[in-house]
């Protein structure tokens, strides 16, 4: 079952092309790792798929219905169109971007009581259910400065997973934690991977997308310059610029 | 020096300074509550989707920030009438003028405020589903407000301080009491003196009320 399905998505900066006609297609369970050099588009891709960036072109399919109708100038998507695509896919970022003035267990139930409308009371049950799945029931009422950026990204990733997303996006969730908290947090991906949780994770932790992904995906000169299982990419790489950016990677273990 | 002070006459007509003072005190509330509440309401009107909603909350601030309140003052109270088939009293035109100025200042503060958010509060709270008028309410001004309390502060005592200048049009506060309390005694030296006395009496402890709250409001975020 499709899940999510890109078609011939574009988006470009001001006359520079980030990717031009890209294609994905996202089934149900698929653990999907991005790899790509600095400035390839890996977070463009992501962000072009929950619309926080409307593509130049292209289509957006989610759970099999297309997102926004096809207007004069590429996608025409309403208020309406952006709620309903972003309730199907949740997204961590990789600066966690918790909101500073909520609690911790106030984070991860603001989307229920003010987006899904439910009660305060049962919206923070279901808070403390998702802090729990994530190992953090006893902060629920700390404030995010409180905690190391390890706690702080997995609390984002129980505010995403309290939407209940049919996919879940990860915008490099390692990348600002210090070398030590790295492991609490891939963990939890980890886990998530496990469960069959649907997800695109941009990572350059090359050995743990070996281990939880099942296809890799490498960005470069402007689309998806190579793709394949987590083998063929990663071990057996075909392409030069694939091959030379795993080379760069020391910290490659499998 | 040999001055003669006359501090008794003051004293003996307490009454007429403390029905200026509600007079100070009510003009104040009101202006604060307009001023800071349409400052909000033309901050946002600024980040509007309407192009002409936002040249016009643009040109309301550039008219009443650039114009002096006593002659808005003056021009809602003399002026205005002759223009259109309203009465304006003195409470009012003082009203008018403080508050839009107020709001043209407090607009500015607001919208710095906003700005100065990471973009990152907006793009998680928009991942999350909600809409962007959700976004401002539950994520943005909440953060917002915490970090302008001081500038906004500073508005709020420039509000109390320039209810002085309604005593133009001689609506009853404490300036126009005082007038009145020298022109009969002649003793403008002790007048004045007990006037910034008592101004800086009611407003100190206000002034002091917020430092309160800012130390609150910095606790969550600490
Ligand atoms: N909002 C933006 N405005 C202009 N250029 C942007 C913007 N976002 C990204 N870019 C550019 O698009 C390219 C891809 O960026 P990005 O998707 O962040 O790459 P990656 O996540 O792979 O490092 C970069 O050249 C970047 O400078
Ligand atoms: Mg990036």
């Amino acid at each position: 079952m499709s899940v999510l399905k890109l078609v011939g998505i574009s988006k470009s900066f001001g006359g520079t092309r980030v990717f031009e006609n890209v294609d994905l297609d996202v089934e149900k369970g698929d653990r999907i790792a991005i790899l790509g050099a600095s400035g390839s588009g890996k977070s463009t891709l992501l962000r072009c798929i929950n619309l926080l960036e409307t593509p130049d072109a292209g289509s957006i399919e989610i759970g099999g219905t297309k997102v926004g109708s096809a207007g004069r100038s590429g996608l025409r998507i309403s208020e309406r169109d952006l709620q309903a695509l972003r309730l199907r896919a949740g997204m961590v970022f990789q600066q966690f971007n918790l909101f500073p003035h909520m609690t911790v267990a106030g984070n991860v139930a603001e989307g229920l009581s003010t987006v899904r409308r439910m009660s305060r009371p049962d919206a923070r049950t279901r808070a403390i259910m998702e802090l729990a799945r994530v190992g953090l029931a006893d902060k629920a009422d700390a404030y995010p400065a409180r905690l190391s950026g390890g706690q702080k990204q997995r609390v984002a990733i129980a505010r995403a997973l309290a939407m209940d997303p049919e996919i879940l996006l990860f915008d490099e969730p390692t990348s600002a934690l210090d070398p030590a908290l790295v492991g609490e947090v891939l963990g939890v991906i980890e886990q998530l991977a496990e469960e069959g949780r649907t997800m695109l994770l941009v990572t350059h932790e090359i050995g743990f997308a070996y281990h939880v992904a099942n296809r890799i995906l490498f960005l470069a000169e402007g689309g998806i310059y190579e793709s394949g299982t987590p083998d063929e990419v990663l071990k057996h790489p075909r392409r030069p610029l694939t091959q030379h950016f795993l080379k760069e990677h020391k910290r490659f273990q499998f | 020096m040999n001055y003669n002070w006359s501090f008794a006459p003051i004293f003996e007509n307490w009454q007429v300074l403390a029905i200026g003072a509600v007079g100070t005190l009510r003009l104040f509330v009101i202006c604060l509550v307009i001023g800071m509440g349409l400052g909000l309401v033309v901050a946002l009107g600024r980040r509007a989707e309407a192009r002409p909603l936002r040249w016009l909350s643009r040109a309301f601030v550039e008219v009443f920030r650039n114009t002096p309140v006593l002659v808005q003052i003056l021009w809602f109270y003399y002026a205005l009438p002759i223009l259109a088939p309203v009465e304006i009293g003195p409470f009012t035109a003082a009203i008018l003028g403080i508050s839009l100025n107020s709001a043209a200042y407090s607009a500015e503060i607001f919208r710095g405020g906003i700005q100065s958010i990471e973009p990152g509060q907006w793009e998680a709270a928009r991942a999350i589903a909600m809409t962007p008028a959700q976004v401002m309410r539950r994520v943005i001004l909440p953060q917002a407000v915490r970090r302008i309390v001081p500038a906004l502060t500073n508005r709020g005592v420039e509000i109390f301080k320039m209810s002085t200048l309604a005593s133009v049009v001689a609506y009853v506060e404490l300036l126009n009491q005082g007038k009145l309390i020298a022109s009969i005694y002649f003793n403008p030296l002790e007048v004045y003196t007990i006037i910034a006395a008592l101004f800086f009496l009611l407003l100190y402890p206000i002034v002091r009320l917020t430092y309160a709250l800012e130390r609150r409001l910095a606790r969550s975020d600490a």
